[in-house]
């Protein structure tokens, strides 16, 4: 029954939290920048906007890959939240996001296709870490399980035995965000070397689609980081929100005072964390545990 | 079980049959009617065998008369190869294979009085080998038909030598029965060195220089492979009487001392055989040779009696150093190969070291030794065989169609070659997209690693999965994209055509059974060969699961149908507003039309063959010097 | 009725202008305007745009250019000239490869003049352009209403 509530707060709050969060984040950037920036409700004013737009495509498979793109993130979501393997949800968001480089390849637009292979290269570098994230979560004592209506009865935090995994899960979480120093593939800012790189050739609404997708997904991912220190303690709820509001507010910080870096750095920094941190990490589970 | 002898000596005699008769027509018929045949004689043997409540069945205790033919045979095979290598003065390797012949004939005749054995065994593992090998080898041979006859057409300047191609083909699924379902060693030696031959005289075919080149290459490692095979046999056999496979591991797994050194030796054996590193390399050189006989040795049937016969060693591998050694070259196998495919863009090479790739996977789950692991190997190799030797007749049926094999040339395929787009579309999508099998696997292959606290395999699989999905997902893109350039007409024969079907259907019914077939099937292997059976992946997972696969397959196809029919403008694409009015010509900067091309990412100078498998070949070498050097220094110490 | 004044997406083309108006309509995104207080944001992506900046003139090189943008915008759209030379050729009006203002190649519907024109009256220009835009989306609608719909591009 609690996942069924679960599942129906996830599918009916996430877009609301994730656009509040997402004007948040606009707010506090501009903040950041000495500007006074939008009203909080603008995410929600853009896509209102870009629904009401009209149609357009530049191939007529975009927008039923989009759309397969949205259904897909959202199983997993539901998969999560329902309490199901979450080894299974994240092999299933990799498969969804492939529909999104579907829909940007599909194009044979230059910018789209830049955007494609950037998005590919940036799914390779965060693909071990998050592989890693749910064979953390299964080394973690005492009870070995990927089931996540599991982990949350853990009598302690997770954290406290995957201290590396979470710092690798943070720093790929700056790529699935799609934050500077790692925004190749497509960025939130207006502009980027390759215009709106996988975005380009969405029209109005084909975008609209991905921006609530992404509301959906950046929730699905802060629930990941809440999986973190969730325990059987329902006090620790309180600290996981927190805590996933304070990698969130991590991320702006990084957002706004990195440039945007090369492939090949991406690349390299992000393994060479996920090695250091997730595997040193997971080699002590396993001798000590 | 007439059904036994009958599947290992059909094709022979088919194989015969296939080089005496020269008239194309006639001989086409008799291929496909054994092809038939084929497929419905291993349905015969899972039927019966099936009826019989799915016991291990043992037969042929007395078998002298076989035992002659036999030596016979292993006696003439040594001649051919050494006229062979005289012939094209590769003088050496004819003592890879004079060495270990001689050895086992003065073994069986002036040896040691040996433990009689029965020398054919049905279990789970050889009928579930032999359905393999039948139906992906019978529907091959369907296809090679059509096939072939385009081949000559095309290529003149190859002399047309079908007859000696249907008869390796057909010499090789017998070989690979009789590989299977033997339990003497004696035996499995004999196949393990027809089927070596048969893939050196298939990657030979052309007589280019390359491909004589490839075939020695191809020759001289699956023989030193049959080398070691044959010294673990001797060791074996001189210590312990016994050349029986099941007592060998049997005794493995018990601990007997006297099992180290020849289990070593042949998992060894079959590192060569499935082309782990250093090994590889004549798995690519395999290339040069016509589709289906690549598409033989590397989806369904060579390249996985390696992996066999490591499921068969797998309980005796269980926390050894050959274990170890086993897993970490797969492991480390699955991973450079992986990133060496990053770097093709020729679609058969990339097929091709994603075999590798797999196959490494495989063997790594071969090697940790624990029921789970091997559970994920198994559905690993069934998948595997489908899907791989779908995507290269696949691969074949465009390159003659379209005349080129590159991922670049073949832009925005599925619009230009619908049929076999589509299929590639579902051949590739099946290699790591949930919820194919392949995904599945390799998922419970991770599960299962982690289980065994083997934190090297993990760590390689992670990483692998990461650079498979880039790889594959980019060939994907090539296919999707969008073109205008005109349709290719499909030059597909119908027999061709028959094949591909199958397989896709097959595909994704296995898609659909997978529960079912790990219940009702792969669980009693376990049983039967580890004594428990743990499924890697739960039960309740495996409906979840059924369920995700209901919701991927119906989720595009909803999408597809609402979405089909809603207007919407078509708007040509952005390039800054420089497009001539379509989605490929542009105006350049001075002023003149320019065509657009757009390529993939491929990284050679970073992953490239050139870079990446001298190294990883050197360190795979040492690995398996130094750890083989332990395994027998300790042994006889 | 839709509102979507609160969400202008400006797409910002540069003809053949001296960079004096680009620079002045840079500076509106600036700390010291920020016009992204109104929702405004400077998109490069012409698909996902409302409003078409235009400044300089047009030559006959860029007349393609803009028309094409222009067309790859969804509807309903506004097209705003910023500072002279767009509103009308400006200085360059005789030059022999100018054709005149940005009303040449696509309809202008709102005129910003200055040279440069002040980042002011660009605000002041976009704020009109969004009324506008907002006007024209309420008739879009209506046209989908009346199902009349997306003939036209």
């Amino acid at each position: 029954m609690s996942s069924v509530i679960a599942i129906v707060c996830f599918l009916v709050l996430a877009p609301f939290l994730g656009g509040f969060l997402d004007g948040l984040d606009r707010k506090i950037s501009a903040r950041m920048q000495g500007r006074i920036g939008p009203p909080v409700l603008q995410p929600f004013y853009d896509v209102h906007k870009l629904i009401h737009k009209q149609t357009i495509v530049v191939n007529k498979a975009q927008t039923f890959l989009m759309l397969t793109y949205m259904a897909v993130q959202l199983f997993v979501g539901v998969l999560f939240f329902a309490g199901s393997d979450i080894l299974m949800c994240f092999f299933l968001l990799s498969t969804g996001a492939t529909f999104l480089v579907f829909a940007g390849s599909v194009t044979h637009s230059p910018l789209s296709t830049l955007g494609t292979n950037r998005e590919l290269l940036q799914m390779m570098a965060y693909e071990p870490a998050v592989l890693l994230a749910c064979l953390g979560f299964y080394l973690a004592p005492p009870d070995h399980t990927f089931v996540v209506s599991e982990l949350i009865q853990t009598p302690v935090s997770a954290i406290l035995y995957l201290p590396g995994f979470f710092v690798a899960f943070v720093f790929i979480l700056t790529i699935k965000m799609r934050k500077s120093p790692f925004d190749l593939a497509t960025a939130h800012h207006a502009h980027q070397e390759v215009v709106k790189g996988i975005t380009t050739e969405l029209g109005a609404k084909n975008f609209a689609i991905y921006t609530i997708t992404e509301w959906y997904e950046k929730v699905f991912l802060l629930a990941v980081v809440a999986l973190f220190v969730v325990n059987a303690n329902p006090l620790s709820y309180i600290a996981a929100v927190v805590v996933a509001l304070a990698v969130w507010f991590l991320e702006i910080l990084i957002d706004n005072t990195c440039a945007r870096v090369k492939w090949d750095v991406l690349l390299k920094v992000t393994w060479v964390v996920t090695l250091l941190a997730a595997g040193v990490n997971m080699l002590i589970l396993m001798l000590v545990f | 079980m007439f059904v036994v002898p009958f599947l290992i000596c059909f094709p022979f005699v088919v194989s015969v049959l296939m080089f005496c008769i020269r008239v194309n027509k006639i001989r086409n018929a008799i291929a496909y009617v054994s092809a038939v045949i084929i497929m419905v004689a291993v349905g015969v043997l899972a039927v019966q065998w099936g009826l019989g409540g799915g016991k291990t069945i043992l037969l042929y205790k007395q078998t002298e008369e076989a035992d002659i033919v036999i030596s016979v045979a292993e006696l003439a095979l040594m001649c051919a190869v050494t006229f062979l290598c005289f012939k094209y003065k590769r003088y050496w390797i004819s003592l890879l294979m004079i060495i270990p012949t001689l050895l086992l004939e003065w073994l069986e005749f002036f040896g040691p009085e040996l433990a009689p054995v029965n020398h054919v065994r049905v279990d789970h593992l050889a009928v579930l080998m032999c359905i393999i090998i039948g139906l992906i080898g019978g529907l091959i041979i369907v296809y090679a038909v059509g096939y072939m006859h385009g081949y000559h057409h095309h290529h003149l300047e190859f002399q047309d030598r079908r007859y000696y191609f249907f008869m390796l083909l057909f010499a090789f699924l017998g070989a690979m029965f009789g590989f299977v379902l033997s339990a003497s060693l004696l035996w499995i030696d004999l196949f393990w060195e027809i089927t070596s031959i048969c893939s050196f005289l298939l990657i030979g075919y052309t007589k280019t220089d390359e491909a004589i080149e490839n075939s020695f290459r191809a020759l001289w490692m699956n023989l030193l492979g049959g080398t070691a095979l044959a010294g673990g046999i001797l060791y074996f056999a001189l210590t312990q009487k016994d050349v029986s496979l099941i007592n060998l591991v049997e005794k493995g797994v018990m601990g007997n001392a006297a099992t180290v050194i020849p289990i070593a030796l042949i998992a060894f054996a079959a590192l060569t055989k499935s082309a782990q590193l250093p090994f590889s390399k004549w798995l690519m050189g395999a290339m040069v040779a016509p589709t289906p006989s690549s598409a033989l040795l590397h989806s369904a049937t060579m390249v996985k009696a390696g992996i066999y016969i490591l499921f068969r060693l797998s309980p005796a591998m269980a926390d050894t150093l050959t274990g170890s050694m086993v897993t970490f070259i797969g492991g480390f196998t699955f991973f450079m190969a992986s990133l060496m495919a990053m770097a093709q863009s020729d679609g058969k090479k990339v097929l091709a070291l994603s075999t590798v790739s797999n196959l490494g996977l495989m063997v790594a789950c071969a090697g940790v030794g624990q029921a789970e692991t091997v559970w994920a190997g198994i559905f690993l190799m069934i998948f595997h065989a489908i899907s791989k030797s779908m995507l290269f007749q696949d691969m074949g049926a465009i390159e003659n169609s379209t005349h080129t094999r590159d991922i670049e040339d073949l832009n925005g395929l599925i619009y230009r070659l619908p049929m076999l787009g589509r299929i590639m579309f579902i051949g590739i999508a099946g290699m790591y997209l949930a919820p194919f099998g392949m995904l599945v696997s390799k998922w419970a292959a991770l599960r299962a690693s982690v289980n065994e606290h083997n934190i090297i395999l993990a760590l390689l699989i992670c990483f692998g999965s990461a650079t498979t999905m880039f790889y594959w997902t980019k060939w994907l893109n090539r296919l999707l994209s969008s073109t205008t350039e005109p349709k290719i007409r499909d030059i597909t024969k119908k027999n061709e055509q028959i094949s591909l079907i199958i397989h896709a259907i097959l595909m994704i019914a296995l898609c659909v059974l997978f529960p079912v077939l790990s219940t009702t099937y792969v669980e009693p292997l376990l049983l039967e060969t580890f004594g428990y059976a743990t499924a890697a992946l739960p039960s309740t997972l495996l409906y979840v699961l059924i369920v995700v696969i209901m919701v991927i397959f119906a989720v595009p196809l909803i999408a597809y149908s609402t979405t089909k029919n809603i207007p919407a403008n078509q708007k040509i694409s952005y390039m800054s507003g420089a497009n001539r009015g379509n989605n490929r010509d542009f105006t350049d900067s001075l002023g003149e039309p320019k065509e657009l091309q757009l390529s993939n990412w491929y990284f050679k100078n970073y992953v490239g063959q050139r870079k990446l498998m001298e190294p990883s070949s050197l360190l795979a070498a040492a690995v398996i010097i130094v750890m083989l050097s332990m395994i027998i220094g300790g042994a006889l110490r | 009725m839709a509102k979507v004044k609160k969400s202008p997406w400006v797409l910002h083309y540069d003809g053949a202008s001296c960079n004096g108006c680009d620079i002045e309509v840079l500076a509106c995104l600036t700390p010291v305007y920020d016009a992204e207080r109104f929702g405004i944001v400077n998109t490069g992506d012409p698909m996902q745009a409302d409003i078409l900046l235009l400044t300089g003139g047009i030559n006959a090189q860029c007349q393609e250019v803009v028309k094409q943008i222009y067309e790859q915008m969804p509807r309903p759209k506004v097209v705003v000239a910023v500072g002279t030379c767009a509103c009308t050729g400006g200085v360059f009006k005789e030059a022999y490869n100018i054709l005149g203002g940005a009303d040449t190649t696509v309809p202008v519907d709102i005129y910003v003049p200055g040279c440069a024109a002040r980042p002011q009256s660009i605000i002041d220009g976009i704020v009109k352009a969004v009324a506008l835009f907002q006007q024209r989306s309420d008739e879009h609608d209506k046209g989908i209403v009346n199902g009349s719909r997306e003939g036209e591009s």
